[in-house]
């Protein structure tokens, strides 16, 4: 029972404080989801070279301009291929990847149900 | 003359598993017990690998560039240390490393399976052999580590600098001890399926050489992890980078495993299980080396490609995939008649939702890492599979996992009547669902965030209750699980709570916000061994009274001629003040990321105390309680 | 006869997987986006080099043109490399060279320019660089031949013998 309230009085806390810590920084969130072209596997947010910096300043004045994340994405994607984001989207190409492992997680359950959970007593 | 030794010693080495497998072979047949001979060819063999090692290190500390090794990674003005690390951080060097732990491995497991069947010890050198033949042969021909170059250079082409890292150094090595160590655990597991010996008794004997690589694993990828935050510059320490990838996909395997030999430890179910188990996490290991070496995934830190050395271990790893399948149908006879029953509340189910969660989450990885090159095969489109698609896919699985984690040591086995236990649960329940409704934010994230939060706090007080009992159940287990909560929670505070402020000053300018002030005071320059550095110098106020004096560098390395910029971090329980300086082209002032990053050190005391856990289990008598 | 189905369709898949990976094996790591759609070219405003006055670009390129866009700087070595060529193609009447500098200081554009000769009709200034990437550039020199307002053919990297013969060929 004690440990319960120390649970609840902390839980609480914490969501109290997150509401105020929640900083939707959209400059950081979307260049953390570009690829850097010209680097081995780095994000533009982590790059320094010259395209990567190019790419912020870009992002940064669209923001001002009012465009959304979509739009932003669109541009870039239009000029360099799906490659550039980080987020494969859900298109043909991608129905696989994003389903194929919920379906593993379905089998999965399905066996162990078949397998184990039917012998209950 | 170091790389003449190094050479034969190698071929010496493969022409003593000659001699192993004849030996084992007329052993395996005759009706005497083990042959002790066989013990003396593999440590003789084991001796030509360390030989040929100690070979190519000391090539490198002489530098001796008419080895191409040396040439292509060293240079004579590197500090010592890195002049030895050099030799393992490199493709052929690594591979040595890998011929190393191979026999090494076996040596010690003969020496300590002495009351084990003898036909069991030589099927499984025997397994093991085919992967160190192969090796040698991947080795010697391909990837020779002592190739001359005539005329000798003068100089080398250097270490790459952002290599000459404490961390990274020691990181190959301990990595390797896991990754492969895990093919004793394949080798053992082919064997005991031929012989159909699959029993409690080979579960109690190779549940330490699954903890004895688990460990190392555990420390190795947490090593790579810390070196990736001090050196990489960018303050995040994991990527879901396809080499990050590949050494997180075996640790998941050999945790399964290792939760799956648990069971088998005390009743033999989950059989045919743990074997898939143990063929796949080496399996998975030899796969990782492929997609890393081969060039056929771009990743931050891959290895020089060539795809000739990529089509051979394709090969191979594919014929002992093969060889597997094979014994694993033929050989392995599922035990119908020795199913346990167990009730669904009991400690068995809740390793079975461990092995599905766990699986799951690999299955999420593997799919991750190797899409794009099924996808660009099938229809030559290039897409980036990066941290937003393994963040949406295994998030939210963490919270039911997290509390199953808590719940399922509780329970007991076989059967566990549902007592007070569950009240705790329910009320937890209601408590969160009442939260959510007072604090009316409800952002998915935001609600994502905190019930994740609370799933990891439920295990971190469940756990922690535990050390306070009289009688400590599982130590061990405890604390592994403990360090994980630990780990979740820190990583989602350190992610929820960290601030950055990117800008650009030039020396003698100030940057100013409202809980600190950033003073760029002054630039030094210093010459050392092989590098030029740029040392800036920054006075950091903080509103609370305390200052703070932080020294990032620019260093500009002669061979190779590459500028690599080094962050100064003051880390303390509480948080990291992490500060980078960066060059930007053509203009006067700097680039500089200052960032507070709260709780990174628990991410790295969380994985020990994992470790902890794994290696107090190694001197448990008891069983799992 | 369930176990012999499962053993065939494991093996299936197996064979299968391997050789998805052997032709991955063989597939170029080096992304380039794809060079063959034949894309509009760009809406967007610059400065002259030099001069403080915009232009924009719809005065710049006219259909039935031939065009060539190259994106330069004075700190890029292969820049230098392929200066000769770019001043043998601007002596051709039918095409017309816009530079686009990059990320470069207005001196040093225009000393390099007085040192080496201008092959460039047009010198349009890219400061931070956002000018190349609505070209879909990431690097320089990259260049671009233009025909109707249309990106006919993309070169990245230094032009050199066989670009301007191909340059020729498309120009004739």
């Amino acid at each position: 029972m004690k440990l319960f309230k120390i649970l609840l009085v902390c839980f609480i806390l914490i969501n109290i404080s997150l509401s105020k810590a929640q900083d939707n920084d959209t400059h950081s969130k979307i260049t953390k989801n570009l690829r850097c072209l010209v680097c081995q596997g780095q994000s533009i947010y982590d790059s320094d070279s010259e395209f990567a910096n190019s790419v912020k300043i870009l992002i940064e004045k669209k923001i001002k301009n009012g465009e959304n994340e979509k739009q932003i994405y669109d541009y870039l994607k239009n000029r360099y291929g799906e490659w550039i984001l980080y987020e494969p989207n859900f298109s043909k190409n991608t129905y696989i990847l994003w389903i194929l492992p919920i379906f593993i997680f379905l089998i999965g359950g399905f066996v162990i149900f078949r397998l184990f959970i039917i012998k209950k007593n | 003359m170091a790389s003449f030794i190094g050479y034969y010693s190698l071929i010496f080495g493969l022409c003593t598993s000659l001699f192993i497998i004849f030996f084992s072979i007329k052993n395996f047949r005759n009706s005497k017990i083990f042959d002790i001979k066989i013990i003396s060819f593999i440590f003789l063999q084991f001796f030509f690998v360390i030989v040929s090692f100690f070979s190519l290190i000391i090539s490198f500390i002489n530098s001796d560039f008419s080895n191409e090794t040396v040439f292509n990674h060293s240079h004579s003005t590197i500090p010592l240390f890195y002049k030895i690390s050099g030799t393992w951080g490199n493709h052929e060097g690594s591979l040595l490393l890998w011929l190393l732990v191979l026999t090494l491995f076996l040596f010690l497991f003969l020496l300590r399976s002495s009351t084990e069947k003898k036909q069991y010890k030589i099927l499984t050198l025997l397994f093991q052999q085919i992967i160190i033949i192969g090796f040698f042969i991947f080795v010697i021909k391909t990837s020779n580590p002592f190739n001359f170059i005539f005329p000798a250079p003068v100089e080398g082409l250097g270490l790459n600098p952002i290599l000459q890292d404490p961390a990274l150094a020691i990181h190959p090595p301990i990595l390797y001890l896991g990754y492969v160590g895990s093919s004793i655990v394949f080798s053992s597991a082919l064997a005991a399926t031929c012989l159909n010996c699959i029993t409690k008794q080979w579960a109690k004997h190779i549940k330490q050489w699954i903890l004895i690589s688990w460990i190392f694993l555990t420390l190795g990828i947490l090593l790579g992890s810390i070196w990736a935050y001090y050196e990489l510059g960018w303050g995040g320490f994991w990527f879901w980078d396809p080499v990050e990838n590949v050494s997180l996909m075996p640790w998941l395997a050999l945790t399964t495993l290792l939760h799956c030999i648990l069971v088998i430890e005390k009743k033999l179910v989950f059989t045919s299980w743990a074997v898939i188990l143990s063929i796949a996490t080496f399996t998975l290991s030899m796969c990782g080396t492929f997609l890393v070496r081969s060039g056929i995934l771009n990743s931050v830190h891959t290895f020089a490609n060539d795809p000739e050395r990529g089509l051979f271990i394709l090969v191979f790893l594919f014929s002992l995939i093969f060889l597997s399948i094979i014994i694993f149908i033929f050989f392995h006879k599922a035990d119908n008649k020795n199913t346990v029953i167990f009730f669904w509340l009991s400690k068995e189910t809740s390793i079975l939702i461990n092995n599905w969660f766990m699986m799951y989450f690999l299955a999420v990885v593997l799919i991750g890492t190797t899409y794009p090159i099924f996808l660009e095969v099938i229809s030559s489109e290039k897409i980036s599979i990066g941290p937003p698609f393994y963040h949406k896919l295994i998030v939210p699985f963490l919270i039911p996992f997290l509390f199953a984690m808590a719940i399922g040591p509780k329970l007991k086995w076989i059967k566990s009547d549902i007592q007070n236990k569950s009240y705790l649960v329910l009320f937890l329940i209601i408590s969160f669902l009442l939260s959510v409704l007072i604090i009316k934010n409800l952002n998915i994230d935001f609600l994502l965030n905190s019930i994740l939060i609370t799933s990891a706090m439920f295990l971190f007080f469940t756990t922690l209750r535990e050390f306070f009992t009289r009688e400590i159940k599982n130590l061990s287990q405890n604390l592994a699980h403990f360090g994980f909560s630990l780990l979740i929670l820190s990583i989602l505070l350190n992610n929820i709570f960290s601030t950055e402020i990117i800008t650009n000053l030039k020396v003698g300018e100030s940057f100013k916000s409202k809980d600190f002030k950033i003073n760029f005071e002054k630039i030094e320059q210093k010459d050392e061994k092989n590098f030029k550095t740029i040392i800036g110098k920054f006075n950091i106020k903080n509103i609370n009274g305390a200052d703070v004096v932080f020294n990032p560098e620019l260093r500009i390395y002669n061979q190779p001629n590459i500028v690599t910029s080094e962050a100064d971090i003051k880390t303390n329980l509480l948080s990291d003040k992490f500060i980078t300086m960066n060059l930007v082209q053509n203009q006067d002032y700097f680039n500089i990321r200052y960032q507070i990053k709260p709780f990174m050190i628990w991410i790295w005391l969380s994985v020990l105390l994992i470790s902890l856990g794994g290696f107090i289990s190694l001197f448990q008598k008891r069983y799992e309680k | 006869m369930k176990n012999k189905i499962f053993t065939t369709l494991l093996i299936i898949i197996f064979f299968i997987i391997f050789l998805v990976f052997y032709k991955g094996l063989e597939n170029s790591n080096i992304y380039s986006p794809n060079l063959n759609v034949e894309k509009s070219i760009p809406l967007f405003e610059a400065k002259i080099l030099g001069e403080n006055k915009k232009i924009n670009s719809k005065d710049i390129f006219v259909e039935n043109e031939f065009y060539l866009v190259n994106i330069w700087a004075s700190w890029c070595v292969p820049c230098r490399d392929e200066h000769p060529f770019l001043m043998n193609l601007s002596k051709q009447k039918n095409i017309k060279i816009i530079g686009i500098n990059y990320k470069d200081k207005n001196k040093d554009a225009i000393k390099f320019l007085k040192e080496l000769n201008s092959p460039y009709q047009t010198v349009l200034s890219d400061f931070d660089g956002t000018i190349a990437i609505e070209w879909g550039a990431y690097g320089v020199p990259e260049t671009f031949l233009i025909y109707d307002k249309k990106i006919i053919k993309k070169f990245i990297g230094p032009l050199n013998q066989n670009s301007l013969f191909e340059l020729k060929k498309l120009t004739q």
